[in-house]
């Protein structure tokens, strides 16, 4: 089968390259083919990116996309176009689906449903233990073997909270490269939790999830890792004392990486006051402090990466009463406003910053080895360009994701993706969902 | 103020109108005629997801006293496992033509989705939601203590008096109600529990925390008005809040020897119900300083004197009379 990207050629033209001076980019054949002022090519499609900034295609190592089994909340292909409109070209779909991602079977699924839809790569993530159940380790070499060539493994919405299995765990993947995606939560410090506890708990009546129940599993496995000399990433970092571990792990030379949510870089736990669900999400929004001290690890590199946790829900599962209410926001088309808002004009990072939480480093842990690449000639053709001055509205019925559940539903936010591309194929044009790629599996799968 | 959902909601002005209007309310209660036109043609749902006989005939004599037509919606079973959502609930509600809907639910913050979400246009008054708030426990509770310890008190607040709240404040929407409404009525709160029974934040509170129930009955932190003993469910033993519920009892049981430790004027309370013998033994409560049985009667005034005014038009709970039409319509009962 012929390369599908092949003939189409592209000319970005002054686009400012990680934010730099204005520079012409050719794309060809689905690679980056010329970088430079003035260029021409003909019968080339012509974009003016004046003003615009470009990145690398975003890769973001956390997203739920619900399928199999809650295709009412979202499916394979809406999530993936939800990640294109973001700006990003490969997302990771965690395990918690129904029936659980702890086979070769159903990462393959879910990777096929990827490659027909075309929008992004969507790299399966599989389940540390069977069924989520924290018990024995799932068939990791499988996964990692199959066709979805699985390197990043988690339980993600559970902690692998058993220290053997989880010792276990990061032992053996090291024999594929693979990775350990922690969720961080004890769980009998967190039964029947609700929102951080503090102050407001306090308030609210409502049942705390003490920050000490991440931090006590960060510190525990930070160490383990160290002890068996495995790679291991830690989840949705939610605290100012987790970044202090992940801190300290550092300087002891230990292999941890750690992602950050974009609601957790602005929200507090002050917005559950309205006990309006669309806050509720674990980890929980934490306060005024943590927010600061994540804001910063992330800008000395403590945090390695902006993860999503991308988490659409049905409207009935928000509409209800707080207790009664799931878990998780989305966040894939927000994600990149948010953290220009939080990180940029606040001068804390520069695009290429950006570009390097958002692209290459979470590209790194996954071992998504054409994604996260240099913007340099040669290299594959995923690029994401962002109006940095544009100001929009979110408003959650007019994004590509099924989920309604915004936590910025009503609230300004700068920065809009202009256009992405995967490949050399622009799925996102104007703003707009474009096309996907097509596709790159052979025939009908089944 | 359009709904009643936490005691905050109320400032000293407008709290101490609804203790004057339950005074007057509570002034009808003693003809032999208790039934006022007041609430005639208006419609009051008790919206119960909780069992609560208590609170729930309080409101339903309350509505009935003021001639409303009253619905008692039992959802029993949480609408979190099974049967119809809060939401659907509420629409049906909507739909019924509720003018005030008194909710309990078990889910903390439940009653500020009912009032803000959109499913209902009617008052919405919080009658207990998890372990959040039971606002007219409170003003109940308020108006008790400003009977007793309070000489002319139409118009008065309780400006420096002194309450300790003895028990499982971690668990208690009355606790937290009180802490807000006294607080508001510039009195002083003392909250006695072990550590484990007190929420992680309370520090915040406009309160003091003491672990010693002597040493706080004794005058620890200057003499108490009132003293207000919360129920303590035995199953808290289980998840290790205290090690027995003979340890508990010891250490934070109101006993006729604390009740001696008192100065002579001070009141013994409690929301109820109560566990005799764990936390307040027999002697205690029902020595003459216990105001417990008094403080039923009193919620029937309260709340009569909160569905006045949150549905006969005085809807801002302005500290005036009520409407000169609403006086005439009930004959000179209210002054």
């Amino acid at each position: 089968m012929t390369s599908t990207t092949a003939g189409t050629t592209w000319l970005v033209r002054r686009s400012r390259v990680l934010g730099g001076q204005p520079t012409d980019v050719l794309v060809e054949n689905g690679v980056v083919a010329e970088i430079g002022p003035g260029l021409s090519a003909a019968g080339a499609s012509v974009l003016d990116a004046d003003g615009l900034v470009l990145l690398p295609g975003l890769v973001d190592l956390h997203t739920h996309l619900r399928e199999p089994g809650r295709e009412d909340a979202e499916t394979v292909e809406t999530g993936s176009q939800a990640a294109a409109r973001g700006g990003f070209t490969a997302v990771h779909a965690m395990a918690n689906t129904d029936p659980v991602a702890d086979t070769a079977g159903v990462v393959e699924q879910v990777w096929r449903l990827g490659r027909r839809s075309g929008w992004v790569d969507v790299r399966p993530v599989g389940a540390v233990t069977v069924g989520l159940a924290g018990e024995r380790l799932a068939e990791l070499g499988a996964m990692a073997d199959s066709a979805a060539g699985v390197r990043v493994f988690s339980d993600d919405g559970k902690c692998v909270s058993d220290a053997v299995l989880m010792r276990r765990a990061l032992e053996y993947v090291k024999a594929f490269d693979g990775v350990v995606a922690q969720h961080a939560q004890e769980p009998r410090l967190t039964d029947g939790a609700q929102m951080h506890e503090g102050a407001v708990s306090a308030v609210l009546g409502l049942r705390g999830w003490p920050a000490v129940a991440e931090e006590a599993i960060i510190a525990r496995d930070v160490l383990l890792a160290g002890h068996v000399g495995s790679r291991l990433h830690v989840c949705h970092l939610s605290t100012a004392g987790s970044v202090e571990i992940v801190r300290w792990a550092k300087g002891r030379g230990i292999d941890v990486t750690a992602e950050v949510t974009p609601h957790h870089l602005l929200l507090t736990d002050e917005e559950v006051r309205s006990y309006d669900p669309v806050f509720k999400v674990n980890p929980p929004l934490r306060t005024a402090e943590d927010v600061m001290a994540l804001r910063e690890a992330l800008a000395d590199g403590t945090i390695d990466i902006v993860a999503t946790d991308h988490a659409p829900h049905p409207v009935e599962d928000k509409d209800c009463e707080w207790a009664a209410a799931a878990m998780g926001m989305t966040g894939l088309e927000t994600a990149l406003s948010v953290v220009q808002h939080t990180m940029v004009e606040t001068g804390l990072l520069d695009w290429a910053g950006v570009a390097q939480r958002m692209s290459a480093a979470p590209a790194r842990i996954g071992r998504v080895a054409d994604q996260g690449r240099p913007l340099v000639v040669g290299e594959p053709a995923h690029l994401t360009l962002v109006d940095p001055a544009a100001r929009w509205t979110v408003e959650p019925h007019t994004m590509a994701t099924m989920g309604r559940n915004s936590p910025f539903r009503g609230r300004e936010l700068p920065g809009q993706v202009v256009a992405t591309f995967y490949a050399g194929h622009p799925t996102v044009l104007d703003g707009k969902l474009a096309a996907p790629r097509p596709s790159t599996t052979p025939g009908r799968d089944a | 103020m359009r709904h009643l959902l936490s005691a905050a909601d109320l400032d000293r002005a407008q709290a101490v109108t609804v203790l004057d209007v339950a005074e007057q309310m509570a002034a009808t209660q003693r003809r032999e005629i208790k039934k006022l036109p007041t609430l005639r043609g208006r419609t009051v749902v008790n919206l119960f997801f909780e069992d609560s006989t208590r609170t729930r005939i309080s409101f339903e004599a309350a509505a009935k006293r003021l001639s409303a037509d009253v619905i008692n919606f039992s959802a029993k079973g949480s609408s979190v496992s099974k049967g119809e959502s809060l939401k659907d609930t509420a629409l049906t509600l909507e739909a019924m033509g509720a003018d005030a809907v008194v909710v309990r639910h078990p889910a903390s913050g439940a009653p500020h989705r009912l009032a803000h979400a959109g499913w209902t246009r009617g008052a919405v008054v919080n009658a207990g939601d998890g372990t959040h708030e039971h606002p007219t426990q409170a003003l109940l509770d308020a108006f008790t203590m400003r009977r007793h310890l309070v000489e002319n008190a139409t118009g008065a607040d309780l400006a420096g008096r002194r309450v300790a709240v003895v028990g499982d404040v971690l668990h208690s929407r009355v606790a937290r109600s009180n802490v807000l409404l006294l607080n508001t009525l510039g009195a002083h709160v003392v909250l006695v529990a072990p550590p484990t029974l007190l929420p992680v934040g309370v520090e915040g509170w406009p309160c003091e925390v003491s672990y010693d129930l002597d040493a706080t009955l004794a005058g620890a932190h200057g003499d108490l008005d009132a003293v207000m003993m919360l129920r303590v469910q035995a199953e808290r033993m289980n998840a290790s809040y205290f090690p027995s519920v003979r340890e508990y009892s010891r250490r934070y049981g109101l006993d006729a020897r604390r009740v001696g430790l008192l100065p002579d004027h001070t009141v013994v309370m409690h929301p109820g119900p109560m566990n005799r013998g764990l936390e307040i033994s027999a002697d205690a409560a029902d020595s003459p300083r216990s105001t417990i049985v008094e403080q039923v009667t009193n919620g029937v005034a309260v709340r009569m004197a909160v569905l006045y005014l949150l549905l006969a038009g005085a809807r801002d709970l302005a500290p005036a009379g009520p409407p000169a039409d609403e006086v005439a319509l009930t004959e000179g009962v209210l002054p």
